[in-house]
């Protein structure tokens, strides 16, 4: 599933791994480099890796001002929650891959470590 | 002096448009060539100083100036202001509220984050009447 550069992509992703793409499909072709869980805001935004996928069960709009700021691929919305409204309108005009899991962050983390997707902190040990 | 500047004006509990302003001003930065670790900064001092405002300040407007060596930021607003500024420089220091926790915010980092963030970081308020936070970042910088 993985192209040449050995990442795969949001939509490739959200296949493989039966993930919902609920809005910002336009952006759906962009590659994941890393992966991060959050969801406290301030957290995120200091510490969350750019190109990354997020993990977080925060559906509030203000996430897409997030994703958009650190340069995320994509969020997921885990744990069953859904997205406001305005979120989904906001990850729509701005292109930001907006997808759901109905399992915990904890269970799709698991699984895109098992697909390579380390989020290995490069600072770490410095 | 300033080559460039910009000023964007920011609402208390606008949620809608809150991370707006730092959205245009990182891609602002980014029309202008400049690199992305400093952008990235920029964009984490901007977003968390916006939100404060949004949630603790008043009203207020960010402004942005950008110089040939460095970048400025400056958020000012004209809400209750901070009593004791090295509290609220503690981390895990906040007065949010549940409503806003509940949403993710009040971890009490957003302040220790612009310092960390920032090549010069000064914050001044005076209570009733607001908060004034200046954030410097040298172009030259070699700071991830
Ligand atoms: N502009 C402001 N006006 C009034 N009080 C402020 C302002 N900015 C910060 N504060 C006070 O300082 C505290 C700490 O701010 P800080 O940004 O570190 O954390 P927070 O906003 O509470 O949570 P987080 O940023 O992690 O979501 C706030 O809870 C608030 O009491
Ligand atoms: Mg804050």
């Amino acid at each position: 599933m993985k192209n040449r550069q050995g990442k795969p992509s949001v939509e490739e992703l959200a296949r493989e791994l039966g993930l919902e793409i609920v809005a910002g499909e336009k952006g759906s072709g962009r590659l994941i480099e890393d992966g991060y869980c959050g969801d406290l805001l301030s957290d995120v935004m200091g510490n969350a890796p750019p190109g990354c996928i997020w993990i977080t069960i925060q559906g509030h709009q203000n996430i897409v001002a997030v994703a958009l700021l650190r340069e995320m691929a994509a969020i997921v919305i885990a744990g069953g929650f859904t997205p406001d409204n305005d979120t989904v309108l906001r990850a729509d005009q701005e292109g930001i891959p907006l997808l759901r899991w109905p399992g915990s962050s904890y269970e799709l983390a698991g699984k895109l470590h098992a697909i390579g997707i380390k989020g290995e902190d490069p600072d770490k040990g410095k | 002096m300033a080559v460039l500047k910009k000023e964007f004006h920011i609402h208390k509990n606008d949620f809608f448009r809150a991370g707006e302003a730092s959205i245009s001003i990182k891609n602002l930065l980014k029309a202008l060539g400049i690199r992305p670790q400093i952008i990235r900064r920029v964009a984490i001092c901007g977003y968390e100083g916006e939100m404060n405002v949004v949630m603790h300040g008043g009203d207020g407007k960010i402004i942005v100036e950008i110089c040939p060596e460095s970048i400025l930021l400056l958020i000012t607003d004209n809400g209750s202001g901070i009593p004791d500024i090295p509290l609220a420089m503690t981390k895990g220091y906040s007065t949010a509220t549940e409503k806003y926790r509940e949403m993710g915010f009040g971890a009490g980092m957003g302040l220790p984050n612009m310092k960390k963030n920032a090549d010069s970081f000064a914050i001044d308020s005076v209570v009733g009447e607001g908060t004034n936070v200046r954030m410097g970042f040298s172009l030259t910088s070699k700071k991830e």
